[in-house]
C-alpha cells in the first residue's frame, strides 16, 4: 500500500488540472501579447484565472500578479516592497520562523542596509504580540508573517496582528506568507488587513512553477523582473499560460465544498494522532495546551519519537511506501536543524527526532491507519539500534 | 575541421617483448570502444603506432576528450591529412596548416621527415629542407632552431602526406584489459572512486561492490555510488557492481560485538563478501581506497587487522595520499563534486565516538567468535540477494 503524507511538500496535480494544462500547451497555445486571436485565446485563460482567485480572496481581479510560485512570491512581495518605500523608512519586521524564501529575501535586504528585527514566537508557534508591538517603530515599513508555518501547522492571527501593525502606521505594509495557508482556510485580506499575500499553486493540487501575488490597490512594489513589461510592468516575461489555467482549475475545485474537505482533514489529523497515542515517547510539536487541534492547521502534523532518528524513520517508512518529511521537504535537504522546531523551544536532543505528516483532501482513513500501523510497528525496532 | 585523424602514441607498451602485440590489440580496442560511442572512426595499429581517422563532421573536442580518457594512451597527435601528396601541393597545404595553427605568433620550429613510402621522389633530408625554406618565406614569424626548437613539425609521406605537430597529453597506463581483473570495495566518499581509477589506469578491469544499510543510508546515497561508477566507467569500460543490503549483520554486530569495535569488524564482513563476489567472478584482487592513519579503521592496525580475513592482495593505491593528494585526482576525475553529496553511508550511522584505533587481531578474532552460525546465514543471505547493476555509459 501507498500513503503519501507529503502533501505540505507537494501535491498529486488533479487529472482536471492537467486536462486543462495540456489543452493550453497543445491547442491554445497563443502568446497572450499576440494581436491576433491565438493570442487573445491565451490572454482569456488568464483573465478567467484572475477572476476564480480573485473571487477566493474576495478581492479584485487586477491584484492578482502571477509569478513561478511561492518563491518568486515572497521575492517579489519582500524586495518589491522594501525597494520602493525606502523612502518612508529603512525597518523590516518578520518571525525567527520563516520559511527560507521569507529568510532569505528579508537577509539580502539586510545586507543593502535595512534593519531586521526578527521577533520570537511562543512555544506553540505563536508571535508574540508584545514583541511586535515593541518592535515597530517610526521607521518601520514593512512587516511579514507567515499564516500557517510549513513545519508544524501553527497559525497565526492575521487580523490581530495588522490591527496592531496598522495601529502604530497605516502606512506600513504587512505581507502574508499565505503559501501552507491558502486553500486551507478562507482568506480576505481586505478584511484581514492584508497588503500582500503570496501563494504556490502545487501546494493545492496544481502544477508546480504556479503561483501569485496578490497585491492590495494602492499598494506601491517594484518588480524584480524587468523585461517586455507583461502583467502591467509588475513581471516581465511571457505568462506561464499553461501553468496559469491549471493554477485556476485547482484554486476552483479546491474552494467547491471547501468546509467539508478542511473538516476532512481535521478528522484525518485526529485520527493520526489518535492511532499514535498508544506508543510511548511521542510529543506532537507545536500542540496548543489545550490540545485543540482546531487551533492549528488541518493537514499539517509534526511528531518528535524519543530516540529515533527522523531521516533513519522516514526512510524506514519509505520501504513501506509511507512517504513523510523530515522537518520540511526544504529544509530537509539541508543537514542543519530545523529552525521552527529551535524557534519553539523544542528541546536538543529531540530537533532531530521531528517527522511531519500532512494530508491532503484526497487523503482517505485508510492511508491514515496503514501510516500509523507502520509507524508504531518501527519505532520500537528503530528505537533498539540508537548510536551510542 | 582541420584534423581528419589522429596519431596515438604510447609510452610502456613500447617496453614489452614478444607479448607487445597483445597489449597494442587492446590499446586499439579501447580507443575503439570509446570512440564508437561518438560516430564511425577507424582505429587501426600499424608500425608501433595507433592511427585514428575521423569521420565527417566529427566533434573534436569530444573526440579528444575520449581518449584522453584511455589508459594506455601518452599522447594524442591531431593530424592534418593531406590527400594530395604532390610535392609542391604538400608544402602549400603544410604551409596552410601552419597558418590556421599558429596564426602570427613568432616561433622557432624545426621540419622532420617520416618518409614511410621508400618510392615517394622526395628523400627525407629534402623534405626537412624544403619543407624548411618554404615556411621561412612564406612566414616571416618563424625561425629555424634545429637543436631546440618551439615546434616540431612533422612531414609524414605514406600513401598520404600527413602533418601534424600539436601534442596533447593522453593518460598514460596500461589499457584495461591487460591487467586482470580485481574488485573495488566502493563507497559515495572520495577515496574509493580515485581507487578504481588508478587501479584501472595500470590495466585492471574493475568491478565493484557497494553496502548499503537502508533505512539508515537513503535511495539517494546509493544513487550517488551508481553516478560514481557511471564517472569512472568513462575509464573502466562498462563496470559490473553489486549492491549488497548490508543492514542485518550490521545490526547483528551491533548487538554481538563491542561497540568500539563494530566498524573494523564491519569492515572484516565487507572486505568477505567483496571476496566472496571477486572469487565467483574470477577476480585476482581487492580494491579499496584506504590511506593510512584517514580514519579509525585505516590506521596500520586496523588494516592489519582488516587484511586477515583477505586471501586475495588488497590493493590500496592511495595508501600513502594525502587526503588533498586524493581530492586532486578526484577533482582531475570529475568524481570529487558527487561524492562530497552530504548523504551518510552505511560505515558513519552507528559508529562509535570513540572506536579502536588500534585493535588487536585476537580480541577481534574473539569478539566475532560470538555472532557464529547465525551470522553466517546473515552473509550468506547478502550475498545471494545482492543486486547487481550493470554500468556504462
Amino acid at each position: 500500500m501507498e500513503s503519501y503524507l507529503d502533501n505540505a511538500a507537494t501535491t498529486r496535480a488533479l487529472a482536471s488540472v492537467k486536462d486543462v494544462m495540456n489543452q493550453v500547451l497543445t491547442e491554445d497555445y497563443g502568446n497572450p501579447s499576440s494581436l491576433h486571436i491565438k493570442g487573445m485565446q491565451a490572454e482569456n485563460y488568464i483573465k478567467d484565472a484572475k477572476e476564480t482567485i480573485a473571487k477566493s480572496l474576495k478581492a479584485d481581479p487586477k491584484e492578482i500578479i502571477f509569478t513561478s510560485g511561492g518563491t518568486e512570491s515572497n521575492n517579489m512581495a519582500l524586495i518589491g516592497a522594501a525597494l520602493a518605500n525606502r523612502r518612508s523608512g529603512n525597518h523590516i519586521i518578520t518571525t525567527r520562523f520563516e520559511h527560507a524564501s521569507v529568510l532569505n529575501p528579508v537577509l539580502f535586504l539586510q545586507e543593502m542596509g535595512f534593519r531586521v528585527t526578527f521577533l520570537p514566537v511562543d512555544a506553540e508557534g505563536h508571535v508574540i504580540l508584545a514583541e511586535l508591538e515593541e518592535a515597530l517603530t517610526d521607521d518601520t515599513i514593512l512587516v511579514s508573517v507567515m499564516h500557517v508555518n510549513n513545519e508544524i501547522g501553527a497559525v497565526q492571527d492575521i487580523k490581530t496582528i495588522s490591527g496592531i501593525v496598522k495601529a502604530k502606521n497605516p502606512e506600513i505594509l504587512f505581507h502574508v506568507d499565505a503559501i501552507q495557508s491558502y486553500g486551507k482556510y478562507t482568506i480576505c485580506p481586505k478584511r484581514e488587513g492584508i497588503d500582500l499575500l503570496s501563494v504556490s499553486g502545487h501546494k493545492l493540487h496544481g502544477p508546480k512553477g504556479s503561483g501569485f501575488l496578490y497585491v492590495r490597490d494602492k499598494v506601491k512594489i517594484k518588480p524584480i523582473l524587468y523585461g517586455g513589461g507583461q502583467q502591467k510592468g509588475m513581471r516581465s516575461g511571457t505568462e506561464n499560460v499553461p501553468a496559469i489555467a491549471g493554477l485556476a482549475e485547482a484554486v476552483r475545485v479546491y474552494y467547491t465544498d471547501h468546509e467539508e474537505k478542511v473538516n476532512h482533514m481535521y478528522e484525518l489529523k485526529a485520527r493520526l494522532l489518535k492511532g499514535l497515542s498508544e506508543l510511548p515517547g511521542v510529543h506532537v510539536n507545536g500542540l496548543p495546551a489545550d490540545g485543540d487541534i482546531r487551533k492549528t492547521a488541518p493537514h499539517i502534523v509534526n511528531i518528535g519519537f524519543e530516540g529515533v532518528r527522523s531521516e533513519v524513520l522516514l526512510h524506514a517508512l519509505e520501504e513501506k511506501g509511507v512517504y513523510v518529511s523530515s522537518g520540511s521537504a526544504c529544509s530537509s535537504n539541508h543537514p542543519a536543524l530545523s529552525g521552527t522546531l529551535q524557534a519553539i523551544g523544542v528541546e536538543q536532543a529531540m530537533l532531530d527526532s521531528a517527522i511531519r505528516f500532512s494530508f491532503s483532501v484526497y487523503t482517505t482513513d485508510e492511508e491514515v491507519d496503514y501510516a500509523a500501523e507502520q509507524v508504531k510497528a518501527l519505532v520500537p525496532m528503530l528505537r533498539r539500534y540508537r548510536r551510542k | 575541421m582541420l584534423y581528419k585523424a589522429f596519431l596515438i602514441k604510447y609510452a610502456e607498451i613500447g617496453l614489452k617483448g614478444k607479448n607487445r602485440w597483445v597489449f597494442e590489440n587492446a590499446l586499439r580496442d579501447q580507443i575503439q570502444f570509446n570512440l564508437d560511442r561518438l560516430g564511425g572512426f577507424t582505429v587501426s595499429r600499424e608500425q608501433g603506432r595507433i592511427f585514428v581517422e575521423c569521420p565527417d563532421g566529427y566533434d573534436y573536442e569530444e573526440a579528444v576528450a575520449a581518449l584522453q580518457r584511455v589508459f594506455g594512451v601518452s599522447a594524442i597527435c591531431p593530424v592534418c591529412v593531406i590527400d594530395d601528396r604532390d610535392w609542391e601541393n604538400v608544402k602549400v597545404k603544410v604551409g596552410d596548416y601552419v597558418e590556421a595553427v599558429y596564426g602570427t605568433r613568432e616561433f622557432t620550429f624545426k621540419v622532420e621527415a617520416k618518409r614511410a613510402d621508400k618510392q615517394y621522389p622526395v628523400e627525407s633530408p629534402e623534405i626537412c629542407a624544403g619543407m624548411g625554406e618554404y615556411l621561412l618565406n612564406r612566414f616571416s614569424n618563424m625561425k629555424v632552431d634545429v637543436r631546440n626548437p618551439q615546434e616540431r613539425i612533422t612531414v609524414e609521406i605514406r600513401n598520404k602526406a600527413y602533418v601534424y605537430s600539436e601534442i596533447l597529453p593522453g593518460p598514460g597506463g596500461m589499457p584495461v584489459g591487460t591487467g586482470g581483473k580485481a574488485m573495488l570495495l566502493l563507497s559515495g566518499g572520495i577515496d574509493s572512486p580515485v581507487a578504481g581509477y588508478l587501479a584501472a589506469k595500470r590495466g585492471v578491469t574493475v568491478e565493484a561492490v557497494y553496502f548499503h544499510a537502508p533505512p539508515y543510508t537513503s535511495e539517494r546515497a546509493k544513487q550517488k555510488v551508481v553516478d560514481l561508477a557511471k564517472i569512472i566507467s568513462a575509464y573502466t569500460g562498462p563496470m559490473k557492481l553489486y549492491v549488497v543490503n548490508f543492514t542485518d549483520p550490521q545490526l547483528f554486530i551491533y548487538e554481538k560485538c563491542p561497540h568500539e569495535q563494530l566498524t573494523i569488524i564491519m569492515r572484516r564482513y565487507m572486505m568477505r563478501i567483496a571476496e566472496a563476489f571477486a572469487k565467483k567472478d574470477g577476480c585476482m584482487a581487492l580494491v579499496t581506497g584506504e590511506s593510512i592513519g584517514q580514519v579509525a579503521s585505516q590506521t596500520l592496525h586496523s588494516l592489519y587487522s582488516t587484511n586477515a580475513v583477505c586471501e586475495m592482495p588488497v590493493i590500496r593505491p592511495v595508501i600513502t595520499f594525502d587526503k588533498q593528494e586524493i581530492v586532486t585526482i578526484a577533482q582531475k576525475i570529475n568524481t570529487y563534486e558527487t561524492s562530497i553529496l552530504p548523504f551518510e553511508d552505511c560505515c558513519t550511522i552507528f559508529v562509535a565516538k570513540h572506536p579502536v584505533t588500534k585493535p588487536i587481531l585476537s580480541i577481534i578474532e574473539r569478539s566475532e567468535e560470538k555472532l557464529g552460525e547465525e551470522m553466517e546465514q546473515l552473509i550468506e543471505t547478502a550475498i545471494k540477494t545482492a543486486e547487481v547493476i550493470t554500468i556504462e555509459q
